[in-house]
C-alpha cells in the first residue's frame, strides 16, 4: 500500500470557555488509506465530532487546533491560512452532515446550492456545472435526476435528501469524506440502504471515508477498521471485524455488550456503570478508570498505547484476546 | 374596509360639529342654515353615511369643508409630496440598513459593528419628531447650509409636480427625508444584524463552508436569502409606519403633503378630508400587506403549494 | 427555589455588558428624580402662580430674582427648564408604565385566552389583532388621541389601544406553542382546573417574551406620549409632557434660543434609549437560538 491520504498525528483541539478549558480532542492520532473506510466510535462528549471538524477547519470559537499534524496526500492542513484551508474545503476533503434538513437551505433549490459548490472552486460553464450535478444526483442514486434538480429540499424525503448531501461531497471528488452522523437520523431500513450506497461508491470512486457515529451497530456495517474514542482520545483501534469479535480495551466491551442485539431476550441491558467524564475535567491518568470495572492502582497513570498486529489499545488491564492471534 | 369606514365617519362625527368651524357663531342663522343644508349636515347621521358611500362608489369623497373643492382633488395635489418622501426614505433605508446590518451580523464584536448599531439604538429609540428638531437646529440654524422648510421649485413630470427632478428641490428634500428614513433605516439594521448573526451559527452555514464557499459567496446567497423573508415583512409595515410618521415631519418642516393636511385637517374638523385620508391610508396598508403576502410565496417556496416529492 | 437561582444566573450574564448595566443605572436613576420630582424641582411647573413672566426666555446661568438660578434656562412662560424636565419626566414615566401595564395585561389576557379556547374565538380574537397590526401604532394613537380630545387619561387609552395588540400576539404565539407541547397534555390529565393549567404552566413559559415586548413597549409608549404631545394632541398645555416643551420651544430655536427645545429633548433621549438598551440585552440574553 502506498503512502496513506490522510495521516493524523497528536491532534488535539481546545475550547476555551469561562467554564474551563474543555479538551475535546486530546491527542488523537490515525491514518486512513485509499479507498478506506475509517468508522470513529464514542459516546456524545467524547470528541469524534470535533476532530471531523477539526479536520476541515471547521472548529468554532473558542475552540482551535493546539497541536498535532494533519496531512493531507503530503499537504499539512495545520499550516494553511484560512484562505488557502477553504480552497481545499469540498474539493480535496469533504464532510456529510447528520441532518440534512438542518444543513441545506430550504429557500434555495438544490440545483443552485450545488453549483454553488461547484463554481467555489474554480471557473464552469453554468450549462457544464448543471450537468455535472445531475451526473452526480444519479451517481447517488436520485431518479429522475434531471427534473428533480429543480426542487427544494422540503420536496424530497428524508433519505433522499441525505443523498442530495452525499451528492454534493462527491461533486469535486475528494480525497476524503468526513460523515458525521450521517444516518442517524434516518429510518433503519434507509440507513441499510445508504449504507450500501456508501459502500459501492467507495468501491467505484475510491474515496476514503471517515464515518464518525455513536451507533457502533451501524458503524460495523459500513468501517473497514474501528477507532473507538473516550475523553478526547482513541482508546482503541483495528480492523473491524476483529475488533468487533475481540475487543481489548473494556470501554468497547461495555459498548457491544450494551447492544440490545447482545442482550437475552428479558433481561436487563448491559450498562456501562457511570457517565462520559466532562471534558473540562478529566481524570488524571486513564480517562475511562473511573468507570471501569477493572481498574486498580496502576490505571492512576495514563496508559501508553500498545500495538500488535494491525491493532492498538491503550490499556493497562486489556482484555484477554480470545483466539491467540 | 367597511367596518373602517363607518367607524371612521361615526368618530369623526363625534369630534365635533364642523359648522361652528366653518361659519363664526355669531354668523346670520339663515347663512348657517343654508350651509347646514348645502352640505347635507341636517339629515340624519345614517342618511348621511348612506349618501356618503353612494358617493365613495362613484370615486366622489365629497366636497372639503375647509377647502370647498372636491376633496379628491386636494388629496390628489398633495400626494406626489408625500410620495416623494416616503420613497426615498425607505429606498435609503433599506439599501443602506440591510448590507450595515449584516456586517454588525457578521463581525458582531467588532468595533464598527458596535458603532452601527449604537447609531441604530439612537435612531430607532430617538421620536421622529426630536430628530426632526435636532436636524432643523444643526442644518439650518447653526450651519445654515439647508433650508428649514417647505418645498423648493418642483418640475413637472406626468402629471404631477416633483421635487427630485430639481436641484433646489433636493436641497429641500434632503432634511425631511433623513428624518423619516432614521426610524426604518435603525430597524433594518437590527434586522439584519439579529437575522445574520443567528444564521451564522446555525449548521446550513457550517455545511456551506465545508463546501469551500468563500464568506462573501455566503453572505450575498445563502444569508440574504434567508434573511430577505423578515425584511420583506418588516419593509411593508415599515411602508406604513413611514407614511404615518410622515404626519409628523411634514409639519415640522412644513412639507406641503398629506400628512400635513391631515394635521391641519383635524385641527380644523374639515370631516369630508379627515374620512377620505383615513379611508384611503386604510386601503394602502391593506394593499401593502396583500402584496407581502404574495412576496412571502415567492421567497419562501416551503410555503407553495407543494409538488410531491419522491 | 428554581426561580431564584435562575435570576441570579440571569443578572450574573447581564451584569456582564457594561454598557446594558450603565444604561439600567440610567433608568433608575430617572426613576428616583421623576418620583422625588417636588425634592429635586426649585419650582413647581405647573403652578402658574408661582412663575415670573419677567424671567422668561432666559438663557442657561441666568439668575433669577429670588436668587435662583436657572440652570437650563427658563421658557417662554418663565418655568425653569430643568424642573419643567423633571416634572415631564415624571409624566412621560407615569404614562407609559401605566399605558404599558394595561396592555400588557390585557393583551396577554387576550391572547392566551385565544391561544387555550381555540376555535372561535382564537380567530376572531387574532384577526382583529392582526388587522390592528397592520396598522402603525402612531396613526391609531393619532386618530384616538384626536377623537378623544386631550387629557391624560384619553392620552392612556389611545396608547392602550395602540399597543395592546403586540401583547395579544406575542402571548399567543408562545401560549399556542406551550400548549401543544406535551406537559400541558400531561397536565390536563391529572384533577388540575384548565385555570390551574393556564396559570402554573403556560403562563410562566410566556413571561420571558412578554418582558421584552413590554420594555419596548414602555419605551414606544414615552415616545408615542411625546410625539402626540408635540403634535398638540395628547396632554394639555398646563401638564407640560417633554414633547409638549419642545414643541413650545420649537418656533424659538430660530431665533437662537435653543434651550427651550433642546434640553427637555436631550432628557427625553436619554430615558427611551436607556429603556432600549436594557431591553435589548433582556432580549439577547433570553434568547435561545443564540447560545452557542
Amino acid at each position: 500500500m502506498t503512502h496513506p491520504v490522510l495521516s493524523v498525528s497528536d491532534l488535539a483541539t481546545h475550547f476555551f470557555t469561562d467554564a474551563g478549558i474543555a479538551r475535546a480532542v486530546d491527542g488523537v492520532s490515525l491514518t486512513l488509506d485509499r479507498g478506506e473506510v475509517l468508522g470513529l466510535v464514542g459516546e456524545s462528549g467524547s470528541g469524534k465530532s470535533v476532530t471531523g471538524f477539526s479536520l476541515l477547519g471547521l472548529v468554532d470559537p473558542p475552540g482551535r487546533i493546539v497541536r498535532g499534524s494533519i496531512r493531507l496526500n503530503g499537504t499539512e492542513l495545520t499550516d494553511l491560512s484560512h484562505g488557502a484551508l477553504r480552497k481545499l474545503r469540498g474539493l480535496r476533503i469533504a464532510m456529510i452532515f447528520q441532518d440534512p434538513m438542518m444543513t441545506l437551505n430550504p429557500v434555495l433549490t438544490i440545483a443552485r446550492q450545488m453549483t454553488l459548490a461547484l463554481y467555489a472552486h474554480g471557473k464552469v460553464s453554468k450549462s457544464a456545472a448543471r450537468d455535472r450535478c445531475i451526473e452526480v444526483l444519479e451517481t447517488v442514486g436520485i431518479p429522475a435526476a434531471r427534473d428533480r434538480i429543480d426542487d427544494y429540499p422540503h420536496q424530497f424525503s428524508g433519505g433522499m435528501r441525505q443523498r442530495v448531501a452525499i451528492a454534493m461531497a462527491l461533486l469535486h471528488k475528494p480525497d476524503v469524506i468526513v460523515a458525521d452522523e450521517a444516518t442517524t437520523a434516518l429510518d433503519v431500513s434507509i440507513q441499510a440502504q445508504i449504507l450500501t450506497e456508501i459502500r459501492r461508491l467507495v468501491q467505484e470512486t475510491g474515496t476514503s471515508f471517515i464515518w464518525v457515529s455513536h451507533d457502533i451497530a451501524t458503524v460495523s456495517m459500513v468501517a473497514d477498521r474501528i477507532a473507538v474514542m473516550y475523553g478526547g482520545r482513541i482508546v482503541e483501534e483495528g480492523p473491524s471485524r476483529a475488533l468487533l469479535r475481540d475487543p481489548r480495551h473494556p470501554y468497547t466491551r461495555g459498548l457491544l455488550d450494551a447492544l440490545p442485539s447482545q442482550a437475552e431476550p428479558g433481561s436487563d441491558l448491559a450498562q456501562i456503570d457511570g457517565v462520559a467524564p466532562s471534558l473540562v475535567n478529566l481524570p488524571k491518568g486513564c480517562v475511562f478508570a473511573p468507570r471501569c470495572p477493572r481498574r486498580d492502582g496502576m490505571c492512576d497513570a495514563e496508559p501508553d498505547l500498545t500495538t500488535a498486529s494491525r491493532r492498538a489499545w491503550r490499556c493497562h488491564h486489556p482484555l484477554e484476546p480470545r483466539d491467540p492471534t | 374596509m367597511l367596518v373602517m369606514s363607518a367607524i371612521v365617519f361615526i368618530g369623526v362625527y363625534a369630534v365635533g360639529n364642523p359648522i361652528d368651524v366653518l361659519i363664526s357663531p355669531e354668523a346670520d342663522q339663515k347663512i348657517r342654515a343654508e350651509v347646514i343644508a348645502l352640505y347635507g349636515l341636517d339629515q340624519p347621521l345614517w342618511h348621511q353615511y348612506s349618501t356618503f358611500l353612494g358617493r365613495l362608489v362613484q370615486g366622489d369623497f365629497g366636497t372639503s369643508f375647509v377647502f370647498g373643492v372636491p376633496v379628491m382633488d386636494v388629496i390628489m395635489t398633495r400626494v406626489p409630496a408625500t410620495l416623494e418622501l416616503v420613497v426615498i426614505s425607505l429606498g435609503t433605508a433599506t439599501l443602506l440598513g440591510v448590507p450595515l446590518g449584516m456586517y454588525a451580523g457578521y463581525n458582531p464584536d467588532s468595533a464598527v459593528a458596535r458603532a452601527i448599531m449604537g447609531f441604530s439604538i439612537l435612531g430607532f429609540s430617538v421620536p421622529t419628531f426630536w430628530i426632526g428638531v435636532l436636524l432643523i437646529y444643526t442644518f439650518s440654524v447653526h450651519l445654515g447650509v439647508l433650508p428649514a422648510g417647505g418645498r423648493g421649485e418642483t418640475a413637472y413630470f406626468l402629471g404631477a409636480e416633483w421635487s427630485f427632478l430639481t436641484a433646489d428641490g433636493w436641497r429641500h428634500l434632503l432634511l425631511p427625508a433623513l428624518n423619516i428614513s432614521f426610524f426604518t433605516l435603525s430597524i433594518m439594521i437590527r434586522l439584519a444584524r439579529a437575522g445574520t448573526r443567528e444564521l451564522m451559527l446555525t449548521d446550513t452555514i457550517k455545511m456551506a463552508r465545508a463546501m469551500g464557499l468563500s464568506e462573501m459567496t455566503i453572505l450575498r446567497h445563502h444569508v440574504l436569502k434567508l434573511i430577505s423573508i423578515p425584511i420583506v415583512t418588516v419593509f411593508g409595515l415599515e411602508l406604513a409606519t413611514t407614511v404615518a410618521f410622515a404626519v409628523v415631519t411634514e409639519t415640522i418642516f412644513s412639507w406641503p403633503g398629506i400628512g400635513k393636511l391631515i394635521i391641519d385637517s383635524i385641527a380644523l374638523l374639515d370631516r369630508p378630508l379627515i374620512v377620505a385620508y383615513l379611508i384611503l391610508v386604510s386601503f394602502l396598508f391593506i394593499m401593502v400587506n396583500l402584496t407581502v403576502d404574495i412576496l412571502y410565496t415567492l421567497l419562501d417556496p416551503r410555503l407553495r403549494r407543494s409538488e410531491t416529492g419522491a | 427555589m428554581i426561580a431564584a437561582t435562575s435570576l441570579a444566573a440571569f443578572w450574573r450574564d447581564f451584569r456582564r455588558n457594561r454598557i446594558a448595566v450603565a444604561a439600567l443605572g440610567v433608568v433608575l436613576a430617572v426613576l428616583v428624580l421623576a418620583v422625588a420630582a417636588p425634592l429635586f424641582a426649585f419650582q413647581d411647573p405647573y403652578d402658574i402662580a408661582k412663575l415670573n413672566l419677567l424671567d422668561a426666555r432666559r438663557p442657561p446661568g441666568h439668575v433669577s430674582a429670588n436668587g435662583e438660578i436657572y440652570h437650563l434656562g427658563t421658557d417662554a412662560q418663565g418655568r425653569d427648564i430643568w424642573s419643567a424636565i423633571l416634572y415631564g419626566l415624571r409624566i412621560s414615566l407615569e404614562i407609559g408604565l401605566i399605558s404599558g401595564t394595561i396592555a400588557l395585561v390585557t393583551g396577554s389576557t387576550l391572547g392566551v385566552a385565544a391561544a387555550y379556547l381555540g376555535g372561535r374565538v382564537r380567530t376572531v380574537v387574532m384577526r382583529t389583532v392582526d388587522l390592528q397590526l397592520s396598522f402603525p401604532p402612531i396613526l391609531l394613537a393619532l386618530v384616538i388621541s384626536a377623537a378623544l380630545g386631550q387629557g391624560k387619561w384619553q392620552l392612556i387609552l389611545a396608547l392602550v389601544i395602540a399597543q395592546y395588540a403586540y401583547f395579544a400576539r406575542t402571548a399567543h404565539g408562545t401560549a399556542s406553542a406551550e400548549r401543544s407541547k406535551d406537559y400541558v397534555e400531561a397536565a390536563a390529565s391529572t384533577p388540575i382546573s384548565p385555570r390551574g393549567i393556564v396559570f402554573r404552566h403556560i403562563l410562566p413559559n410566556c413571561f420571558p417574551p412578554l418582558i421584552v415586548v413590554a420594555t419596548v413597549q414602555v419605551a414606544s409608549a414615552i415616545s408615542l406620549e411625546a410625539t402626540l404631545s408635540f403634535l398638540g394632541l395628547g396632554l394639555p398645555p398646563t401638564e407640560p409632557s417633554l414633547g409638549t416643551l419642545i414643541s413650545n420651544g420649537f418656533q424659538y430655536m430660530l431665533s437662537g434660543r435653543y434651550w427651550i427645545s433642546i434640553y427637555p429633548g436631550v432628557a427625553l433621549l436619554i430615558l427611551i434609549v436607556a429603556i432600549n438598551l436594557v431591553g435589548d440585552q433582556i432580549r439577547d440574553q433570553l434568547n435561545p437560538r443564540l447560545k452557542r
